[in-house]
């Protein structure tokens, strides 16, 4: 019977939070639509340029559903610009492969079918190959490591910030500081500098970590690296502490997790974004993690400078200013100045 | 009389619910107000709005100098809510050293404002506990003293005494009446305790966002032919 009176407390509980039942029935669905959209995304052809004597070799490629380009004149900057998955030089004698290894699965499919395919000539079986990026003992895990990195700043950053703002809503504090002199923008921009210099040491301790003690691979810039991990713990903040206006306790703000989260990792180029339909694609552009991996991933495996990951840079700075705004709006709920 | 509060029409409600219901007042300045009402009738809405917390729909508020909402008139305020809204991982001298700096109080005066609202309040032995230590009616005390942290002019409580013991609920009491003979603030007090309201000089009864009667407790036992206060507030509610 005390079980029972229990058992109807927890069903009456549950059928008020509304949120909380419709997360548990439906964010599951959301996750499993996401990755069965992205899992099933048929692959994209590879582009190959083919410089030199190449017209027999071209249809070739074409009938084994490469996207082949014949040019005079080619250049492995200009493979970093086009994005050109291979470059294939044929001379008189030898064959000569260049990857990009943007995506090292990807590079080694190329390098088997191409060798397999020029087996049956004269050179015989294989073919060896320069690498853009990386080299031909690059693993998957050292192109996304970059990207995990930004991702566990993003949403550590994220909770806690959510979830201590949300601790002062709760708990009254933060009403009880509308009765002070306290402008809300002065609220958002202590929380920002507060929980800023935690995230600040976090950042510093997950790079130094992986780097010298993981030993991740990083050929750019660890002060760009830094600089990135601020911005994406900026923007997790100032996400964080706006989305946790709309939570009304801790577990609510963990049911973000599956809605916020979740989906922006599969967009952080874990798994290859160039074979998604467009509409995915777009969507991907709107989470503020594509931009903080694709600048990670940049500077870590591809040695990019800062030039190259600005744009990366002031997107993620334009989430975090519109997150911030957002935040002192919200505040109007407790005050209206 | 100069007003230190001056309530006038002002009318809010909450999701279609009608709240306060063109409601007028006035608060002498320099006087212990007592507003008294059931819990529900409007008096915490009545006091967020004076302050500022909370838009009218309706109305207007003039406090000191001020035409309400403005934020000028905030470090003239203090302000106790009903609720005690603590840090309550920090200790009780962190919390009120916290709320100090908000009202930008230098070092110095920072540091002796905190001993002398601590002594106010009897806590100085428990400054450097954490609040999560704390009984239900030391939070309450380090409420009030943290709405004395700045000197205020004007001071709001919300229903300061409750969970307090009647010894030390004398002697916040003593305290009050100091501040408001000494230093000439103005005190508002929000109270379902009816001893309490006799203390003050005077009152308003709110009922369903209505000012049923206002005046002082002996005039208001007087017109309600009331030997104690409690049934003023029962026959003005049209109950015997």
């Amino acid at each position: 019977m005390r079980i029972n009176a229990l058992i109807i407390r927890i069903i009456r509980q549950m059928r008020r939070d509304k949120r909380t039942l419709a997360l548990l029935f439906l964010a599951p669905l959301l996750v499993l639509t996401l990755m069965y959209l992205i899992f099933d995304s048929s692959e994209a052809e590879p582009t190959i340029t083919i410089t030199g004597d190449s017209t027999q070799l071209t249809e070739q490629l074409e009938q084994a559903e490469f996207d082949v380009t014949s040019v005079e004149q080619f250049s492995t900057e200009e493979m970093k610009e086009k994005n050109e998955h291979a470059w294939l030089n044929v001379d008189k004698q030898k064959m000569e492969l260049t990857l990009l290894n943007d995506d090292p699965t990807q590079a080694k499919k190329i390098q088997m079918q191409l060798g397999n395919m020029l087996a049956t000539e004269k050179n015989g079986p294989g073919i060896s190959a320069n690498y853009v990026y990386g080299d031909k003992d690059t693993k998957i895990f050292d192109t996304f490591s970059p990207m995990l990195i930004g991702f566990f700043v993003f949403f550590f950053v994220f909770l806690i910030a959510g979830i201590s703002l949300l601790k002062e809503r709760t708990s009254g504090t933060l009403e009880r500081l509308m009765a002070t002199p306290i402008k809300r923008y002065e609220i958002i921009a202590g929380y920002l500098v507060g929980f800023g210099i935690f995230a600040f040491i976090q950042t510093i301790i997950i790079v130094f970590y992986s780097i010298y003690v993981l030993d991740i691979v990083h050929i750019g810039s660890i002060w760009l690296v830094i600089l990135t991990n601020i911005l994406i713990a900026l923007v997790a903040l100032s996400l964080g502490t706006l989305l946790s206006s709309f939570a009304a306790s801790e577990f609510q703000m963990m049911q973000f997790i599956p809605l916020v989260i979740v989906p922006q990792i599969f967009f952080t180029g874990i798994f290859p974004m160039e074979g998604m339909a467009g509409w995915l694609q777009s969507l991907g552009k709107v989470m503020p993690l594509f931009y903080a991996s694709d600048a990670l991933k940049g500077v870590m495996y591809k040695g990019f400078t800062f030039q190259e990951i600005a744009f990366d840079l002031l997107i993620l700075l334009l989430f975090a200013a519109l997150f911030i705004v957002l935040n002192i709006v919200a505040l109007r709920k407790y005050r209206s100045f | 009389m100069t007003m230190a509060i001056t309530v006038h029409n002002a009318t809010k409600s909450f999701y279609n619910k009608l709240v306060l219901n063109k409601l007028s007042l006035e608060i002498p300045k320099g006087e212990i107000f007592g507003l008294l009402g059931p819990s529900g009738c409007g008096k915490t809405t009545l006091i967020k709005l004076i302050i500022g917390m909370l838009k009218r729909d309706e109305g207007d508020i003039t406090v000191l100098t001020y035409n309400i909402p403005d934020q000028r008139l905030l470090p003239n305020i203090g302000y106790m809510a009903q609720s005690d809204a603590l840090y309550t991982d920090l200790t009780g001298e962190q919390n009120l050293d916290f709320f100090a700096r908000l009202y930008k109080l230098p070092k110095k005066e920072r540091k002796a404002r905190i001993q002398y609202v601590a002594g106010v309040v009897e806590l100085e032995d428990v400054l450097q506990k954490r609040i999560a230590e704390y009984s239900g009616g030391m939070m309450r005390r380090l409420s009030l003293a943290i709405a004395l942290i700045h000197d205020p002019e004007v001071l709001i409580l919300d229903e300061p005494t409750v969970g307090i013991d009647p010894v030390l609920k004398r002697s916040i009491w003593r305290e009050l009446e100091r501040l408001k003979r000494e230093d000439g603030k103005t005190i508002v007090i929000t109270t379902h305790v009816m001893d309490e309201a006799e203390r003050c000089e005077q009152t308003a009864l709110l009922r369903n966002g209505h000012i049923i009667a206002t005046g002082s407790p002996d005039k208001l036992k007087e017109k309600y032919e009331a030997t104690r206060f409690e049934e003023v507030f029962l026959r003005a509610g049209g109950e015997n």
